[in-house]
């Protein structure tokens, strides 16, 4: 019982520590830049009419 | 008339994420650094107030986009949003989960949603987060290896209300391009704004996939909720006033739970705990408890 509060409790550390990871990942992939070129341009789709 | 905090903070966030009025008075959207970063909520990164990008928008931009098999930047800043915050964000942070409430708050009849179709509906916000959010535009794409935004093209209402009302108002050139797809978004809009007037958070409930991710880590999130069994008298009065329709007293950190506290105000005996916990130890009462799943020292 206790080595699975255990496991819950690293998990919860553990996927911070993943979401960093995969922010980093993607920075270096450069796809805040796919982000940003969408969402400074009228997205036709989302608005109906692309 | 008291206003209750998280209305405050719901009308704050919406006014922030949609700080460039200047959007509104021109029917243009903004174009500066800040949309490369995600906000919590559903806001459209087309509205002409918006700061930031859309997380459901931005995570079908790059898995459609070409050289893009996954999406770690948007994931990773969704991840954050979930583990630490969780559904938090839809009760304090999403603008059209707050706009869905302002449409509930009139005192018009109301529709009880049959409890067999509420739990069976439940499940469609999944379908709407794995098959148009991630799966489509990941695979269906067309000859360049490029494809649209599917949930937001086919879907979304909060588009069509939040950027594409607005510019359509201004701009004449995008009113010539009215087709189908307008009338049917539009159509999904107004059955939203219907139900949304007779149901207390329809979208969020049953059609929403950022709702969806964030409510599957709040059993690993920070934001917990907690029952104090020795307290609690089994009244069930937190479950009458959870308008989400969340079992309190079996399930309190349940993915349906937006985390508003009504729960937490209508108890009486104080049995519900609420806040983040960052360490094994915290303080109640000037004594040092340790959560159920931590290993006491």
């Amino acid at each position: 019982m206790k080595q699975k509060e255990n496991v819950q409790y690293a998990i919860k550390y553990g996927l911070l520590v993943l979401a960093f990871c995969f922010m980093g990942i993607g920075l270096m992939r450069e796809e805040h830049k796919v982000v940003l070129k969408k969402a400074i341009h009228i997205c036709l789709e989302c608005i109906g009419v692309g | 008339m008291k206003i209750k905090k998280r209305s405050f903070i719901q009308v704050m966030v919406m006014a922030f994420t949609n700080a460039y009025a200047v959007g509104f008075t021109k029917g243009k959207i903004y174009t500066g650094n800040t949309k490369l970063l995600c906000v919590p909520g559903l806001n459209c990164y087309s509205c002409p107030g918006a700061i930031g990008s859309c997380p459901i928008g931005a995570l079908q931009a790059v898995l459609g986009a070409r050289n893009y098999g996954f999406s770690y930047y948007v994931i990773g800043i969704m991840l954050f949003f979930g583990v630490f915050l969780g559904r938090l964000v839809c009760g304090f942070l999403c603008p059209f989960g707050w706009i869905q409430e302002v449409l509930f708050f009139p005192k018009t009849p109301k529709l009880s949603v049959p409890k067999k179709l509420d739990h069976a509906l439940r499940y469609v916000k999944y379908g709407m987060l794995f098959v148009p959010v991630i799966l489509l535009p990941m695979f269906a794409t067309n000859s360049f290896g490029i494809a649209p935004p599917y949930f937001c093209q086919w879907i979304c209402p909060a588009g069509t209300l939040e950027g594409g009302i607005p510019l359509l108002i201004w701009q004449e050139s995008l009113r010539n391009r009215i087709g189908f797809l307008f009338y049917w978004k539009f159509a999904i809009l107004l059955c939203v704004v219907f139900f949304s007037i007779v149901i207390y958070r329809p979208f969020c409930k049953y059609l929403c996939p950022l709702g969806a991710f964030y409510g599957m880590f709040h059993k690993y999130g920070f934001y917990r909720m907690d029952i104090d069994k020795n307290r609690c008298v089994g009244c069930k009065e937190c479950e009458k006033s959870c308008k989400m329709g969340v079992e309190v007293t079996k399930n309190i950190n349940s993915p349906e739970c937006i985390r508003c506290g009504d729960c937490f105000h209508t108890c009486r005996y104080g049995a519900i705990k609420k806040g983040w916990e960052f360490s094994c130890q915290k303080v109640q009462n000037n004594t040092t408890v340790y959560p159920k799943y931590c290993k006491k020292p």
